[in-house]
């Protein structure tokens, strides 16, 4: 062309060429706009169904609502754990800019823990609200309010708290509750991350009672989190109330009268197995467990060597000394390995073998009968019972008393206790039984151990002409929705085929205990009171008196009782850790513990004032919202 | 005398369907604004009514112009372009920032884009350029023009503004192919680029904000982070994606009203436009932007002189160009870079400069209609 030869780069700009040049433009302008709906018809109209789907997800979030727990009470309605609102600290992490100069801020205005901060902080996704802290104080509520442009993305929300108004009473039978852990999450399907489960106590064993089911609601957000509308809603439901056995007026002064000292006291209605108060020392304060404790905090309750969280009076495993004459005296007569009259004498010492074992009485109580024998708690009489009998006949009566297996109370942890045979020694230590050890057991020392509540059933056991019951702490469960279920129909547990003459005989010599015996102390104006003492050897042979020896070797101080003697209405085992003699230390506090009860003019039937009435119902309703 | 009324007036088929184009894009633009703007806007102005009265001033600056003839523009277009390249300067040294970018010139309650009208006198300076000058050979043909851009392409790079300153390029490279390319010759400047690509890229990528090198960088690999730099991106495919064929209605659309998607009324306002109305509003919308690209080439066609055709040309090749990196990168074609949708995106300089910019293709078209009458 013409051009070419002097133009190396360029073709004509004459209007002609240009106007030639528009088919190739508009060409040009109808393949790129044909690109474009080609890929739009990719997007929408083949991919459509993936980009909804997509688009469903971003903006539709389930919103987990946490039912309101169940309240417990005593059984007479009084108020022993509720929910109170208190006030969480939580961050939306898409809204913070600067997690560093956060978390600074949060350490310097509310001192919080750097270290679980940062944890929470980084461990966790974008989208959903991060919990920092559970129930903050009013105070805290306050800093944060007052320092809000500082703290962006840091939300106060209201949250229900668990709450005991009673305090530390009662502590061990309720429980506490706590942020549900990886295994439990794992073990509760379905439950929630970050749910507060029960996690000791009544408030573990009646967990799904108490806790109620989980609703869920699916809402549409925006990008920020912020709800924009409900697409569905499944209401969670409300926990069921539950009501305990334990009267709280004798809770409270069972353990007012266990004091400061190591202990536990156990009651319960011997017909019913109702148990009626439930105490161990030393105690802890469930409020501050719930309200969830830093780790140093719960370090320091871990470490306590008295042991606050255990539950003495179910998990405490101690020898019991001579209260375990009552299983000896039932199996001998049983047995016939003595006749209700025959005297055995005691001078204070039983040879058997190359050993001698001593009689707690130096010199002896001289010719004993069985009343005798059990009313001042003759050493010597029961090493011949045991001597008689021998290991695998005690094993199986102490055994049918429910000794060395649970009692299966609806309480979690709860300890076993040990009747020794030489099957189990063979067993365990893979050694032979020594026929000596027979005789320590037969005064419930060597390796015999039983719980307070085991002992407490098997007072009980005899007030109850032989027919054991089971004991627990909830009586009944009001459902939300309207009825109220009775929770124990008593269990029929095998009675014991104790014949009417022996039994009686036993009972006799129990009362006689407290009227003449080592229990004189126990003895009430009130009340005809039949019981046991024990004092349980720590320490198998030292020397001095009581008061010469260091408060850990010293004996462990039991009472077991039951009263009224002829229609008993409560049993009560009362175990003093290191407090010396059963007689002197344990028996007054179940005296007390008995008249006080009987006092309250009670025969066993409450029921009718536990049931919450309408009008609560409606007060609580408004309380849940 | 007996003839109808627009006739008298000059106005034909052609010209009543090349206006009814504009204002029914415009009101497309308006109408989506609203749809995302409506709420949040309590204590303002409303969004909505900024852009219907941008879009009035617009109409404005387009029968200005339109009335005015074309070849009385081009004697100043050098003066005009010098004047916008000075009002650059000032946007470098004193302009009003906003997100780490330096764009705008305060006027009282108002700010304007100095980026945005320097495009005219740009288009005016190199169609007058390329009709006047008849030599030819690389220095006339591809230097001088470049180097008249040069200044323009880098006073707005600098701001930092990546879109205008490539939608500003487009009406040079759009010319440059209309007064006419060989193909050997697209070659020698495809390989130079490449060799000096390293040298400018260090200079290019480096005047580049954070920002801006995120999107580029969430363009290759877009499903890497979806809460970080693809997240734009991902979310605006989804808004376009979960549309489908009839869109989830006006008003209505999740991923936009929700604020999934940011900037849903201006450089992303076609997502929401897909999103509420689908396949088959996104295909109207590209369809009725398509009848104005081919009624622009259609003046171009029947241009009296080669001033008018390299209008003409250089517009509607801005005009696509800024519709395919707009769509493109809201339907994940192209990276994202921010290029507001003409006559669609919320932006008062934006809306008065491309209405303006039509108004000239309109005194194209009258130029034509005079001499034959």
């Amino acid at each position: 062309m013409k051009q070419t030869m002097t133009d190396p780069g360029f073709q004509s700009t004459g209007l002609a060429d240009i106007q030639g040049r528009l088919l190739l433009i508009r060409i040009v302008v109808l393949i790129i706009v044909g690109l474009l709906v080609v890929r739009l018809w990719q997007l929408q109209v083949r991919d459509g169904d993936y980009y909804r789907n997509l688009s469903h997800d971003n903006r539709t979030r389930s919103v987990l609502l946490h039912p309101v727990r169940g309240f417990i009470y005593d059984r007479n309605g009084i108020l022993l754990a509720n929910n109170i609102p208190s006030f969480s600290l939580y961050v939306q992490l898409s809204d913070v800019p600067d997690r560093e100069a956060l978390m600074g801020k949060l350490i310097e205005l509310l001192s919080l823990d750097k270290s679980e901060l940062s944890k929470k902080i980084q461990a966790q996704g974008r989208r959903t609200p991060i919990r920092l802290k559970k129930g903050i104080s009013l105070k805290e509520a306050a800093i944060v309010e007052s320092h809000r442009l500082d703290l962006p993305g840091v939300v106060i929300r209201p949250e229900f708290q668990r709450n005991n108004p009673q305090g530390a009473y009662a502590a061990h039978v309720l429980g506490y509750v706590g942020i549900a852990s990886e295994e439990q999450l794992a073990d509760l399907q379905g439950l929630p991350p970050d749910s507060v489960i029960g996690q000791y106590g009544v408030e573990r064993i009646y967990e799904m009672t108490l806790r109620g089911r989980v609703g869920r609601k699916l809402i549409e957000v925006d990008a920020l989190g912020h709800e924009k509308r409900m697409i569905s809603v499944d209401k969670p439901q409300v926990g069921n109330d539950v009501y305990l056995t334990i009267d709280f007026r004798l809770q409270k002064l069972a353990e007012d009268l266990l004091g400061e000292e190591a202990g536990a006291i156990v009651a319960l209605d011997p017909q019913a197995g109702e148990i009626l108060a439930l105490a161990s020392r030393p105690s802890f304060d469930p409020n501050a467990l719930s309200h969830g404790l830093r780790a140093n905090e719960w370090n320091n309750i871990l470490q306590d060597t008295r042991h606050p969280l255990t539950n003495r009076a179910i998990q405490g495993q101690y020898p019991p000394g001579s209260t375990f004459k009552i299983i000896m005296a039932t199996a001998a007569l049983e047995t016939n390995a003595i006749a209700l009259t025959e005297t055995v004498d005691c001078d204070g010492r039983f040879r058997f073998g190359k050993r001698t074992f001593r009689d707690w009485k130096k010199y002896g109580h001289g010719a004993v009968d069985l009343q005798k024998a059990i009313a001042h708690s003759c050493d010597v009489y029961f090493y011949q019972l045991g001597h008689r009998m021998g290991v695998e006949t005690i094993a199986a009566y102490a055994k049918q008393f429910g000794l060395g297996a649970r009692t299966g109370i609806d309480l979690p942890s709860e300890g076993t206790g040990l009747i020794p045979s030489p099957g189990w020694k063979r067993r365990t230590r893979g050694e032979p039984w020594y026929p000596g050890e027979t005789i320590s057991v037969s005064i419930g020392q060597g390796a015999v151990t039983v719980t307070p509540l085991q002992m407490a059933k098997v007072i009980a056991t005899i007030g109850n002409n032989g027919i054991p019951v089971q004991p627990h702490v909830v009586r009944g469960i009001w459902e939300r929705e309207g009825e109220w279920i009775e929770k124990w129909t008593p269990a029929q547990v095998p009675s014991l085929a104790l014949q009417p003459p022996q039994l009686e005989a036993i009972q006799a010599a129990l009362a006689a205990v407290v009227t003449e015996g080592t229990a004189r102390r126990a003895q009430s104006s009130m009340v005809r009171i039949a019981g046991k003492t024990g004092t349980a050897q720590v320490v198998s042979s030292r020397h001095g008196s009581e008061e010469d020896t260091p408060k850990q070797f010293r004996d462990h101080a039991w009472f077991v009782a039951y009263a009224p003697f002829e229609n008993p209405s409560i049993a009560v085992a009362v175990l003093l850790e290191h407090m010396g003699h059963g007689g002197s230390a344990a028996a007054p506090l179940a005296k007390e513990l008995i008249e006080t009860y009987l006092s309250y003019g009670v025969d066993g039937k409450h029921s009718t004032r536990a049931l919450p009435s309408h009008k609560m119902m409606k007060k609580e309703k408004r309380f849940y919202g | 005398m007996g003839e109808p009324w627009s006739r008298r007036r000059g106005l034909d088929r052609f010209d009543w369907c090349f206006c009814g184009v504009i204002l029914a894009l415009s009101s497309i633009g308006v109408v989506t604004i609203y749809s995302v703007t409506v709420e949040g806007t309590a204590n303002q102005f409303p969004i909505y009514l900024k852009q219907a009265i941008w879009v009035g001033v617009g109409t404005l600056a387009f029968l200005v112009v339109s009335r005015i003839d074309y070849h009385k523009l081009a004697r100043w277009s050098y003066l005009l372009y010098g004047l916008a390249l000075l009002l650059l300067v000032v946007v470098l040294f004193s302009g009003k920032s906003s997100r780490g970018a330096q764009r705008w010139i305060a006027l009282g309650p108002l700010a304007f884009q100095p980026s945005e009208f320097v495009k005219i006198p740009m288009l005016l300076v190199l169609a007058v350029y390329y009709s006047t000058q008849t030599r030819r050979g690389w220095w006339y043909r591809v230097i001088i023009p470049g180097l008249i851009a040069l200044p323009g392409f880098f006073l707005i790079l600098k701001q930092p503004d990546l879109g205008s300153s490539l939608s500003f390029l487009s009406i040079y490279v759009t010319l440059l192919f209309a007064v006419g390319v060989k193909s050997k010759t697209v070659g020698v400047v495809l390989l130079s680029a490449l060799m000096l690509f390293p040298f400018a890229w260090s200079e290019l990528w480096g005047s580049l904000h954070d920002y801006q090198k995120d999107r580029i960088l969430s363009f290759v690999d877009p499903d890497y982070d979806p809460g970080g730099r693809g997240y734009q991106g991902l979310q605006s495919r989804i808004a376009v994606g979960s549309g489908e064929l009839m869109g989830k209605g006006f008003h209505s659309g999740t991923q936009t009203q929700f604020k999934f998607l940011p900037e849903g009324h201006t450089d992303f306002i076609f997502a929401v436009l897909a999103e509420e109305w689908g396949f088959l509003g996104g295909l109207l919308f590209i369809s009725l932007f398509l009848v104005l690209l081919l009624l622009g080439l259609e003046i171009a066609a029947k241009a009296k002189d080669t001033l008018g055709a390299l209008l003409a040309i250089g517009l509607v090749g801005m005009l696509t160009f800024q519709l395919v990196v707009n769509v493109g990168m809201t339907i994940g074609l192209v990276p994202i870079v921010g290029i507001p949708l003409p006559l669609l995106s919320y932006g008062g300089s934006a809306t008065i400069m491309t209405m303006a910019a039509l108004g000239l293709l309109f005194s194209v078209k009258r130029e034509r209609l005079s001499l034959l009458a």
